[in-house]
């Protein structure tokens, strides 16, 4: 519950005169994710605390280093949430962290994702210089969305010290409806839902079943259940513990999760058509995120840059990008190949933040 | 590899060099070689339309005006000026508000009013493909037939487009709810200052790498041309419907925004008016607006029937709990849509009972609005001139208009001045110098009030990633360092000299 920034300044200033690398850690829970960590440790969690919130304003800052428990609790006072609904892979997340890897829970498509919902930030750049960006306000348009640049950067810019987020209410009620499809069906019973008005807040299938959430005013809520079960393929049902069903979803605590074999992540157009159909799939998102279990490649191959290509391939063709999310060769690249234009651009604005490559070098690709 | 056209000029660069730079002739001749010579203007008389935006105070004839065709057109476009070293603004419809395409004098103008087709809509998926050059409205009509619409809607929806749109961010009246571009935007097609063809975003909702798409959206035309759009599309909600309450006092209209929000109800639009603005409107479209009332707001909820019902009933009850003068809710679409009338067109009926309006963007937080509407009133009794107050009350975008006569010598000066000082104060109460209408070259001052020099720094070393040679709507957007100092000082000042007449 401090603000040790002046301490995370300083230590950036000797790394950056004694030529060594940094390794940005938050609450070391999203560890697993992108190309292993090098350089020495520069740990934010005790840069840390709720700096400001305002109910009415639907704003909230705070500091990295800050547990999404404690930002949750001060949330539910006022009964809102952050409704990018930010998953918790470990005891504890930042919420530094979760800008970081831009992390977003099951009810993205509709509530929006950690990108969309930051409104500013504080970031300690290469030249270890704080410098502040955006604001507290829902509009601005002064200066370029360098917040917003932060999500999925996986530290490759600096340190996120301050985050400033737009929070909303929380919905007077929630049901949750399941019914039998097999997943090509249900990818297009998602996209229809999704394309009508409705007060629907989160689709995923899993096993044969397809889990819809709603959201909202208890009127249109407790009206739309009442249709779709009727309406929903072979009639839908409601699901008892529905929040838990989707907090373990959220945090990949189903079964699905603890599964041994290397988890590809797919981001792809949301209608596009099943493939692997023999594989092991969770689609979340209304069909615009699937995860993967194994490879179901046939290939003799057990390279794993020629087995990422294949599953780039793949992707391509759903108008998407996939990435290797948990297991697998984490000294290899991880995520989905950038063309040469774009690689050159990556690079050249990495070095407008940290010039001499200081932060989470090779985390996001070997070559940055 | 290096090609020469026929007039002996360079079509792609060998080396960045000290190439003699075609004069305007030459230039009009070189574009008409791949460019319908019809669309290639050089001669001042053609050119004149398109020396100023939507902020006319600001002009500038361009060197040569190019209205390309095609991609592959507007890449060598790009591709010569790089060569040569020359400055290029791009231009929409030209109905921004900041000066941000106001044209460069040694540079070319490089409309893409051409690009005006819909290439892809997915009905399913929820996306539309279009070119820069679709109005914003024509998107959302487009895709009516599939019960679907693109949300953000500016003032200037019926005339602006989706590549301006990009370029600056644009918000529009339903923001809270349904986002900004950026919040809309799911893939671009840009080309770089070189001239080359990039793809970023993607089909999905989120891309791997850096988050090229957010740098994009409000880049104002810095950092690269945008030559497609891929728009996220909503399904158009089953109802709309609008409470419209009056009150005594701004402070009243103030503390009523916020009792909606502190309800857990995200009105889909929560515009406020003050009372100037009220009688300009009323007498401009017959609205049935309160015209004796001191602040109006106008609060829309969409959804499902069963969700408005439920929640206009609780905020007409709460707008009369917190002393309403009056509530009027809307019983059908014609209805619906005349009140929002008087709001949309607040500020052409602004423009009748003034000669000139300036309009401001600044955003706050909600909270400090009774202390600014306070101390603009203060502002407006030292400069002498009136303002009205239309204001976003939903996100906090104030866009006060002033009003002024161009014509009466130095007032328009005044005008810019008392603008500045409501930007400063924005910034000094939390909030910023602009929600939507962008920085351009009319804000240009007021970046250094609201960033530091290494901020600053920053901006113009990702402005460097981009483009290394700054030929890219030069002078706009992020201040040249040089002459931040002086901006500083001359705003100084002018609060020094404020501040001293208002001790007097």
């Amino acid at each position: 519950m401090s603000d040790i920034s002046l301490e995370l300044i300083e230590q950036v200033e000797n790394a950056r005169a004694e030529s060594r690398q940094l390794n940005i850690v938050g609450l070391n829970s999203k560890i697993f994710l992108g190309r292993a960590a090098q350089g020495d440790a520069i740990n934010i969690a005790g840069h840390s605390g709720i700096v400001d919130y305002q109910p009415i304003e639907l704003v909230l800052t705070v500091r990295g280093g800050t547990p999404l428990s404690e930002i949750e609790a001060a949330l539910e006072e006022h009964h809102q949430m952050l409704s990018f609904d930010p998953p918790s892979f470990g005891a504890e997340s930042s919420i530094g962290g979760t800008l970081a890897c831009n992390q977003s829970g099951p009810g993205r498509p509709w509530g929006g994702s950690v990108r969309d919902m930051v409104l500013g930030t504080r970031l300690i750049n290469g030249k270890a210089e704080q410098l502040r960006f955006g604001g507290q306000v829902m509009k601005n348009v002064a200066g370029y969305d360098v917040s917003r640049l932060q999500a999925g950067a996986m530290g490759a810019f600096g340190i996120i010290t301050e985050l400033s987020l737009k929070v909303l209410p929380k919905p007077a009620s929630t049901i949750t409806m399941v019914c039998e499809l097999d997943a090509a069906e249900a990818i297009q019973s998602m996209n229809q839902l999704a394309g009508k008005a409705n007060p629907l807040s989160a689709a995923c299938w899993l096993d044969n079943k397809l889990y819809l959430r709603l959201s909202g005013a208890r009127s249109a809520v407790d009206a739309t259940a009442k249709c779709w079960q009727s309406t929903l393929p072979g009639g839908g049902d409601r699901l008892e513990h529905g929040t838990q069903f989707w907090s373990d979803l959220r945090d990949h605590q189903l079964a699905f999760f603890s599964k041994q074999q290397p988890l590809w992540r797919f981001s792809l157009q949301s209608n596009a058509e099943h493939f692997f159909p023999e594989a092991d799939w969770l689609i979340d998102w209304g069909g615009a995120q699937r995860w993967l279990r194994g490879s179901p490649l046939e290939s003799d191959s057990t390279s794993s840059v020629l087995i990422m290509n294949q599953m780039e391939q793949v992707a391509m063709r759903a108008n998407g990008q996939v990435s290797l999310f948990r297991g697998g060769d984490r000294s290899a690249e991880v995520f989905h190949s950038q063309p040469s234009a774009l690689k050159t651009l990556h690079q050249r604005l990495k070095k407008s933040f940290d010039p001499d490559g200081l932060f989470n070098p090779g985390r996001l690709y070997r070559w940055l | 590899m290096t090609e020469v056209s026929k007039s002996n000029f360079m079509t792609t660069c060998p080396e960045k060099s000290g190439l003699k730079r075609p004069n305007k002739s030459e230039l009009v001749a070189l574009f008409s070689e791949f460019i319908d010579p019809e669309y290639v203007i050089g001669d001042a008389e053609s050119k004149r339309p398109y020396e100023c935006d939507g902020l006319s105070m600001y002009r500038e004839m361009p060197l040569v005006v190019v209205l390309p065709e095609t991609v592959q057109q507007a890449q060598q476009v790009l591709k010569i000026c790089h060569c040569y070293g020359i400055p290029v603004v791009a231009r929409g419809a030209g109905t921004g508000l900041s000066a941000g395409a106001m044209p460069d004098a040694n540079g070319v103008l490089l409309s893409l009013a051409k690009f005006k087709r819909i290439l892809d809509i997915n009905s399913q998926a929820r996306t539309a493909t279009v070119q820069p050059g679709v109005r914003n409205i024509a998107i959302s009509e487009a895709v009516a037939v599939h019960g679907l619409y693109y949300a953000p809607d500016p003032s200037s929806q019926i005339a602006c487009t989706i590549g301006g749109n990009v370029a600056e961010n644009s918000g529009g009246v339903h923001c809270l709810k349904y986002g900004l571009t950026v919040h809309n935007v799911m893939q671009l097609k840009m080309l770089t200052v070189e001239g080359e063809l990039l793809t970023i975003g993607g089909g999905g909702l989120d891309s791997v790498g850096f988050d090229l798409l957010a740098l994009m959206n409000g880049s104002e035309g810095l950092l690269g041309i945008i030559t497609e759009i891929t728009v996220k599309l909503l399904p158009i909600p089953e109802k709309a419907q609008l409470v419209m309450a009056a009150f005594d006092t701004a402070q009243a209209a103030g503390a009523a925004v916020g009792a909606v929000i502190a309800k857990g109800i995200i009105p889909a639009g929560l515009e406020m008016m003050d009372s100037l603005a009220i009688k300009a409107s009323e007498d401009f479209c017959n609205a049935g607006y309160p015209v004796d009332s001191k602040a109006l707001l106008l609060c829309e909820i969409d959804g499902a029937d069963q969700e408005v019902d439920e929640h206009i009933h609780i905020i007409e009850a709460l707008f009369k709990d917190l002393g309403a003068t009056s509530t009027r809710v809307s019983q059908n679409e014609a209805e619906r849509a005349l009140l929002w009338k008087g709001r949309k067109s607040a500020f052409p009926a602004v423009g009748r009972i003034s000669a000139d309006y300036y309009c401001m963007d600044g955003t706050i937080p909600r909270g400090q609005l009774a202390y600014v509407l306070t101390e603009m009133e203060k502002m407006s009794l030292h400069y002498g001139l009136r303002i009205a107050n239309v204001f976003h009350a939903g996100d906090g975008n104030l866009h006060p208009l002033i009003l002024f006569d161009a014509n009466i010598e130095g007032e328009f000066e005044k005008a810019e001045q008392f603008g500045s000082d409501i930007l400063q104060l924005c910034v000094k109460v939390g909030g910023c110098i602009t929600g939507e209408h962008g920085v351009g070259v009319e804000k240009i001052r007021q970046m250094t009030v609201q960033f530091n020099d290494q901020e600053l720094i920053q901006f113009h070393a990702i402005k460097d990633a981009f483009d290394p040679g700054g030929t890219l709507n030069p002078g706009k957007g992020v201040p040249v360092l040089k002459r931040c100092q002086e901006y500083r000082a001359i705003n100084a000042l002018r609060n020094d000299t404020r501040d001293e007449k208002g001790k007097q």
